[in-house]
């Protein structure tokens, strides 16, 4: 190459210090000097080093990228190291990803920002912050270099994991960079590459940790194994809200390898040598429980309560625009459905568990933690120490969906065994007591209402959700003058152009805990909403796409989703012999979504799910294999509940136990996939739950096409509606 | 003592007989990729092999399993190269991952029994359940390892 190198615009930028507009660091850069990472301070041998708390990196060329959120089968063990080696101008290839710890976040204020991992925000809101860290150690390696050559910074480039002089063509490694690019004061301002820029965001890369996961390596909190480590099994009150009155701990202490029983408020453990020995033992306990009053709770109970909430004085207006009770008392043509949608359990593959160690007030945790913040500090409370005593190993989780984030049940329930046992403990939930101990997707109950003008148009839609509050139990602050704010997700957030909307909430208060699962509040206000709208066409004689159309001229992207899902659906042409389709749009967690389920129904009226067709538009899209892992995974987690998922009560108890009661969808049931990605850039949507919603009202409109009744209730196994 | 292999080596375990062989693997001979999910045989994450056929090791106690062959997903391949893994590997099938030693260990009985499966073959096959909804590579996996085994010569 005799061609002169000439400088790309954003060469020039990062440059020229004197241009305005930089991206002010947001972060903190440690201060003093390198952080040698799994360093031995007296050893002369090259060592790794901690360029900024983000990056390591090692003398041999790799670099070790720390992630701070939990990688649940969500794909961010990849994705967000390639958010930061896309600035940093590594070789991919040379890239390793480990957690980040949350002692560490403690330490150095916060470092890490969050270690929060839910409401498909792990790409979306670090983005930038991790651009700009991969970015800022770039321009350290490039001024280490330029000092050591003496040359000027704007003569040198960084990529590939070297910086080169390009006048003389000279090249350093990172790792001959390292220890002297820490030694310098971080940039105060640096450049981040336009998105026409990217070379590895938007690329389809293979994730960091299949190999692992193909291989059958222990990767999980459940394979955890600490020197003397014993086995511990649990049984908490069956009843919610109950506590343990008395139990018979000589009658199994005899049993092979048992140790100890363990008393707690609400549940009993047996601790064994073996996870087996502590199972069978526990099994054996006889257990007297105080249920607290609620040991009456039946499904009629809750039924009746939430029916409640859709005529009582006590609601609250959470969206309201135009005057919809004025329209309804004119005689404007309407229409008005009431809908259900049951408790549901979060079944994650890898039940609850964590193993934990406490001596000398000190704490050592692994968890599967969608928080490993909020671990830590769980484990801080329930062993009563100093939280800076607190270590936090977090592992791969054997899946998350919103079920190990806010509550850390099973991490304070290791620490006070571990802390009366005194040896390293590894608690197991069997999955009885993993479905019976959740924290439930809220069952809920609406009550839709439409106005529909002499052109078939809606012009006004009332929306009452009656259901119990997440945030009430998770952050009750968050939750004012009986507004719960994200209980009318999909109601006051409904992205149809409606000139009259009001959505209302009534806040029912029950036993049975419940908590964030994938896609919160959409999972059900979007079923109930989709399948409404369906209806209002369909009885007006509107066809569903074109009357979603109407309402979306000033949403050019959902728009855009609904007809490319509707186009390569083959919307509108027709269909063989007993084939329906439905179709359905939602947009959250800033993502926009439309899936189109085709079906036929069999003579015996059993049906066979035969096609999903999804677009989606995240604006951004940083690895687009995983991006279709996810729509995958959201449809299948959806469809499952849509068809069977259903926690029912009886006496105060959680009926259903395991997956025989419980059921999944298996390989056999499934229809095609096809994902379609219509990035539309400038902005960053989530990924992990916006697949999730429109699912389950493609699918009963799908039904309702078939000529059947429109469904308004979940889930389709319980109305009699099977898979063939 | 019962007597067993696992992975080509001689095991004896001094447990209950009625001991499931998945706690023997994991507790006693610290053999953790067999997975823990239900423990009543449904979900499939525990699917090892015994004597070549698929077993659910949660269900199967260790008097069943005495003067047998068990294979683990370690055992699978010496270096974790049977067609399948690179399959999994190559359609980036696991998600969270925690189902997949019992999902590559029940595609691989089935592939040994039917080196060219149908998809209705794999429907009948693959009981396992997965949450993360990897079900549609699974499926695109097992008939990429059944063609690559199927190009190569056998020994």
């Amino acid at each position: 190459m005799t061609e002169p190198l000439t400088l790309t615009r954003r060469e020039f930028l990062v440059r020229s210090t004197a241009v305005g507009g930089g991206l002010l660091l947001g972060f903190h850069l440690p201060v003093t000097g390198p952080l040698a990472a799994d360093s031995d301070p007296l050893s002369d041998q090259p060592q790794a080093v901690e360029v900024n708390a983000w990056i390591v990196i090692q003398p041999d060329n790799q670099v070790l990228i720390r992630v701070a959120r939990s990688e649940m089968g969500q794909g961010i063990f990849t994705a967000l190291p390639m958010l930061i080696a896309e600035e940093l101008g590594c070789d991919w290839d040379r890239v390793q990803a480990e957690y980040a710890k949350a002692s560490d976040n403690l330490r150095r204020d916060n470092v890490y920002v969050t270690m929060a991992t839910g409401g498909s925000r792990s790409v979306r809101t670090s983005q930038k912050y991790l651009r700009k860290a991969g970015a800022a150690a770039r321009e350290l390696l490039i001024a280490a270099a330029a000092q050591r050559w003496g040359v000027a910074d704007d003569e040198c480039l960084a990529e590939n994991s070297q910086v080169i002089h390009q006048p003389t063509d000279r090249k350093l490694s990172y790792g001959e960079l390292a220890a002297e690019a820490a030694r310098l004061p971080a940039p105060e301002m640096v450049f981040l590459k336009d998105p026409e820029e990217w070379t590895l965001i938007g690329k389809p890369v293979k994730r960091l940790d299949v190999p692992d996961k193909v291989a059958g390596r222990p990767v999980f909190a459940a394979d955890v194994e600490v020197p003397g480590m014993l086995h511990a099994a649990i049984r908490a009150c069956p009843v919610f809200g109950g506590r343990l009155k008395r139990f018979d701990a000589a009658s199994i202490e005899k049993r092979p390898g048992v140790e100890r029983v363990v008393a707690l408020e609400d549940a009993v453990a047996v601790v064994a040598d073996s996870w087996w020995h502590a199972r069978q033992a526990l099994h054996a306990l006889p257990v007297e429980w105080d249920a607290a009053g609620n040991g009456k709770l039946d499904d009629k109970h809750i039924r009746a309560a939430l029916e409640d909430g859709l005529t009582s004085k006590d609601t609250v207006i959470g969206a309201q625009r135009g005057d919809v009770a004025a329209l309804l008392r004119t005689p404007v043509r309407q229409m008005e459905a009431t809908y259900y949608a049951p408790y549901l359990a979060h079944a994650t593959m890898e039940p609850m568990t964590c193993t934990a160690h406490v001596r000398d007030k000190r704490v050592e945790v692994w968890a599967p933690t969608q928080n490993a913040s909020a671990t830590l500090e769980a484990a801080a409370r329930a062993a009563n120490v100093d939280p800076l005593q607190v270590e936090v190993h977090n592992t791969q989780l054997g899946g998350g969906f919103g079920r190990r984030g806010a509550f850390q049940d099973s991490v304070e329930q290791a620490v006070r065994i571990a802390k009366q046992v005194g040896r390293p403990v590894k608690l197991l939930w069997t999955r009885e007591e993993d479905m019976q101990h959740d924290f439930y997707r809220p069952a809920s109950m609406a009550r839709l209402t439409a106005a529909i003008d002499s052109d078939g148009r809606l012009v006004g839609l009332r929306a009452r959700v009656s259901a119990p509050s997440i945030l009430a139990s998770v952050r009750p602050g968050a939750v004012r003058d009986g507004l719960d704010p994200l209980a009318l997700q999909g109601f006051a957030d409904q992205p149809y152009a409606v000139p009259n909307l009001l959505a209302e909430y009534t806040l029912r208060e029950l036993p049975v805990p419940v908590g964030f699962w994938r896609s919160v509040n959409h999972s059900q206000n979007t079923f109930f909403r989709e399948c409404f709208l369906d209806q209002v066409a369909r009885n007006s004689g509107q066809d569903p796409v074109k009357f979603r159309s109407a309402l979306l001229a000033d949403a050019p992207r959902q728009l855009a989703v609904l007809n490319t899902a509707a186009a390569k659906a083959g919307w509108g042409r027709p269909l063989p012999e007993r084939h329906y389709r439905g179709i359905a749009l939602e947009t959250s967690y800033r993502s926009h979504c439309a899936q189109v389920a085709e079906l036929r129904l069999n003579e015996d009226g059993s049906f066979k799910l035969l096609r999903v067709v999804c677009a989606i538009d995240p604006g951004y899209v940083v690895n687009p294999d995983t991006v279709e892992a996810q729509v995958e995974s959201a449809i299948v987690y959806g469809l499952t509940a849509t068809l069977f998922g259903e926690i029912s009560l009886k006496g105060g108890r959680v009926v259903q136990g395991n997956f025989h009661d419980y059921p999944m969808l298996l390989l056999k049931d499934m229809p095609a996939i096809e994902t379609h990605i219509v990035a539309s850039g400038g902005f960053w949507g989530g990924i992990g739950e916006p697949p999730l919603p429109p699912i389950a009202p493609a699918v009963c409109n799908a039904l309702h096409a078939a000529g059947g009744q429109p469904i308004h209730a979940l889930p389709l196994g319980a109305l009699g509606l099977r898979l063939s | 003592m019962i007597r067993l292999t696992v992975n080509g080596r001689n095991v004896e375990l001094d447990l209950d007989a009625q001991t499931p062989l998945l706690w023997a693997l994991r507790d006693t001979l610290h053999l953790r990729g067999t997975k823990y999910a239900c423990g009543i045989g449904l979900c499939g994450s525990c699917t090892v092999h015994v004597d070549g056929q698929a077993a659910r090791a949660c269900m199967t106690p260790l008097s069943d399993v005495s003067g047998k062959a068990v294979t683990t997903i370690e055992g699978l391949s010496p270096d974790n190269n049977d067609p399948l893994q690179q399959a999994w590997r190559a359609l980036e099938v696991p998600q969270c991952g925690y189902c997949q030693p019992g999902m590559i260990m029940a595609a691989a009985a089935l592939l040994r029994e039917k080196p060219s499966p149908s998809d209705a073959d794999i429907d009948d096959a693959m009981t396992n359940i997965c949450r993360c909804g990897s079900y549609n590579r699974v499926r695109a996996a097992i008939h990429a390892a059944a063609a690559s085994a199927g190009d190569k010569p056998h020994d």
